[in-house]
């Protein structure tokens, strides 16, 4: 079995069967990342350029560990310092890096769409490493693997995914992917970040995190913007960490053996408090770890290797 | 040099509606009728089987000359409106500069008379710069030939300064049009507000933004008595006020556009920039009710919107590309698709392209009455082809609709007497 498209731009067209292939494949490296010589040879002569146009450290950083340590080439463009400035759309960008015999395209881009339009200039393999609000497939992946990790079955898991919603591709490749395996998805924020129509994809709307939380399996914190504060979406970060804040108090309503995950960076004592970031009930780092072993995954299944 | 039209159906809404042969002469229409006395040489144009119509009257177009001379010039855009049927175009504002006083309007019309084509009427802006601050000279520019002022694509966001352009706009009978957009609740959106947005991770424009205007609006034509024109209205909320406004007896008059009753929001999935416009595609409601709209009278005109982009532009990512389609080429077949579905009867259908926004914009337009200006427009009312941008007139490709098999096709256009555009001669 084989993913059906070249790409990977979305979870929302994925099937099951592709989901679970690519989550059991990622078992098997997950075993190579614990090894002490932590590389295979499977991606031996072939090239992944990771084209990041927005700042990012750990998504950039686990990719380019994820293509080594399948003895990948990889490259590093940040075209915001270089061609962007010259005008060069990023079609152009990429038939250029196309040119040099790119086999993988790794795209972060702040546009919406960016990673489709993409896909359809160029013969190489394109990932979504996050196009604006959209997606970020493989967050999604690393999370759904990180809960298959902790033995949880997805069929009726109960999910609350919390915060910012309308501004967070994390929850919308996590909310596709959960509903169609089966999750009790639960979205919680203030009325101001819950996009319109959201309840359509098969989610549960909450305003009260007290609420959303009795009984989950799983909570999903997502980071809020600290900027977004004065577009009238949440009146200060003290009342938003009031109501929407993560404490301890708050995983007790929840499940006993309840997970809690953040795609990070982490806003300390905003979005979540430091000690439940600490607790045992954290698996952040996990989700960190995991990244890179569910990414090799993508990267092999996507190359065509075998 | 005559013109005889033979064996035609000739429709001049609410005048005439059957069989009849057109004379033309020396630029007017000299009878319609049964057994014309015909001048010896006049040029015979047979149109048995064809519809013979008042020219079609857009009041809505963006010919981006001057300034942005790369997506259309008024030339391009003329030679554009006449292969669809236009004889007469009323160009917006906002080009640059900003059509804010007399030498721009002279200018814009003298490069249409030099095109030679339509007939093309300026609007000029409200405000200086349409920066929605002072009001700009309305009497100069109606004196130079603007038909009406608008602030197209940058509404008027201050209440006082739109007020005060409605009243200052009665001392010359100009009608005021406003794209009805209130810019802080729309800003950053790039798609209608729903569901399709929330998929995508589009920022999303709600259709109040629309509705908060148009109701705004409405309330300064009350209070003013102004003549208000609101441009291409999308949203259920919109026609359901402006059929409220007219039914109180207030001056108000309303424009649909093409792609606002015919596809949704559903087009944007792919982020396809074609279906990319301002206001957007809305939800299968909104279409409804423009057609709801459309066929009860509450909207009275079809206008395109004509917003020709170069193809680098929407071939940027989706919230950077322009807003914007052309649609001059393909309103009229889009607009007989409603006689097809039984909302507009044939002759409604070609009012509101011809004989209405003639009456909106008090234009000596848009009827086949003797002695009138002979435009005219036969169309081939069951021609089906496909469209096909890179056959178009207009310098842009813009269209959601390509490769769409469309039934209604222009064959003749006629401006001022004479034959500007003849799809046989283009097959040739």
């Amino acid at each position: 079995m084989s993913l059906k498209s070249k790409d990977l731009l979305s979870l929302a067209p994925l099937s099951v069967d592709e989901i679970k292939l690519i989550l059991e494949t990622a078992d098997s490296f997950k075993e190579v990342t614990g090894r002490e010589i932590k590389k295979v040879p499977v991606l031996r002569g072939r090239t992944v350029v990771n084209l990041f146009f927005e700042p990012s450290t750990r998504t950039r950083t686990s990719f380019e560990l994820a293509a080594k340590r399948l003895s990948a080439d990889v490259i590093n463009f940040s075209p915001s310092s270089s061609s962007v400035v010259k005008g060069e759309t990023l079609l152009d960008t990429a038939r250029n890096i196309e040119a040099m015999q790119a086999d993988i395209i790794v795209l972060r881009h702040p546009s919406a769409g960016a990673a489709e339009a993409l896909a359809l200039g160029v013969k190489s393999s394109v990932i979504n490493a996050g196009d604006g609000w959209h997606e970020h497939p493989t967050q999604g992946l690393l999370d759904l693997y990180t809960i298959r990790e902790r033995g949880m079955s997805f069929e009726g898991l109960k999910v609350a995914i919390v915060g910012d919603v309308a501004h967070s591709r994390v929850a919308r490749s996590n909310i596709h992917a959960l509903v169609k395996l089966g999750a009790e998805v639960r979205v919680v924020g203030p009325p101001t970040m819950i996009p319109a129509g959201i309840e359509k994809l098969g989610v549960r709307v909450y305003y009260h995190l007290d609420e959303a939380l009795r009984g989950v399996q799983v909570i999903m914190m997502l980071r809020l913007q600290l900027e977004r504060q004065g577009k009238a979406l949440f009146p200060t970060i003290r009342e938003y960490a009031r109501l929407y804040g993560l404490t301890s108090e708050r995983v007790q309503l929840a499940d006993p053996k309840v997970i809690v995950m953040h795609p990070g960076p982490i806003n300390r004592g905003v979005e979540i408090a430091p000690e439940v970031v600490d607790s045992l009930s954290s698996v952040i780092l996990d989700q960190v770890a995991n990244g890179v072993a569910v990414r090799m995954s993508i990267l092999y299944l996507m190359s065509g290797a075998s | 040099m005559a013109i005889h039209i033979t064996g035609g159906h000739v429709i001049d809404p609410g005048r005439f509606n059957g069989m009849a042969d057109v004379l033309i002469d020396e630029g007017r229409i000299v009878a319609v009728g049964p057994n014309l006395k015909v001048p010896a040489g006049a040029t015979k144009i047979d149109a048995k089987g064809r519809l013979v119509l008042p020219g079609f009257v857009d009041l809505h177009v963006h010919f981006r000359e001057p300034g942005f001379e790369y997506k259309e010039s008024i030339q391009s855009g003329a030679a554009a409106a006449v292969a669809g049927g236009f004889t007469s175009v009323c160009c917006m504002p906002n080009t640059n500069p900003v059509n804010d006083n007399q030498a721009i309007t002279e200018f814009m019309l003298g490069r249409a008379k030099a095109a030679g084509l339509a007939n093309v009427f300026p609007i000029g802006a409200i405000t200086k710069g349409s920066e929605g601050k002072e009001l700009a000279e309305i009497g100069d520019l109606r004196r130079a030939g603007c038909v009406a002022i608008s602030d197209d694509g940058k509404p008027v966001m201050n209440s006082l300064v739109m007020r005060r352009a409605m009243e200052y706009a009665l001392a010359f009978d100009v009608p005021v049009v406003d794209h009805c957009e209130d810019l802080h609740l729309a800003e950053g959106g790039c798609m209608n507000e729903g569901v399709v947005s929330t998929e995508l991770g589009l920022p999303g424009m709600p259709s109040a933004a629309e509705d908060v205007m148009v109701g705004r609006n409405i309330a300064l034509a009350e209070l003013t008595g102004a003549r208000l024109h609101l441009a291409h209205i999308s949203t259920e909320g919109s026609a359901r006020m402006v059929r409220e406004a007219k039914s109180r007896g207030l001056q108000v008059t309303a424009e649909a556009c093409p792609h606002h009753f015919t596809i949704t929001e559903e087009t944007v999935r792919g982020y396809n920039t074609y279906a990319k416009m301002n206001p957007p595609l809305r939800t299968g409601r909104d279409v409804q009710a423009i057609k709801d709209g459309l066929r009860d009278g509450t909207i009275d005109v079809i206008a395109t919107d004509h917003a020709p982009h170069a193809t680098q532009e929407k071939h940027l990512g989706f919230a950077e590309a322009p807003f914007g389609i052309v649609g001059l080429e393909t309103a009229l077949p889009l607009t007989f698709a409603l006689v097809e579905e039984g909302v507009l009867s044939l002759e409604a259908a070609v009012d509101k392209l011809s004989t209405a926004p003639a009456k909106v914009f008090g234009l000596a337009k848009g009827t086949l009455a003797v002695g009138a200006d002979a435009d005219v427009t036969i169309v081939d009312q069951h021609e089906q082809w496909e469209v096909d941008p890179t056959k178009f007139f207009s310098k842009s490709r813009n269209t959601p609709f390509a490769g769409w098999k469309v039934k209604g096709r222009v064959r003749v256009t006629i401006v001022g007497g004479k034959v500007v555009f003849e799809a046989d001669r283009m097959e040739g």
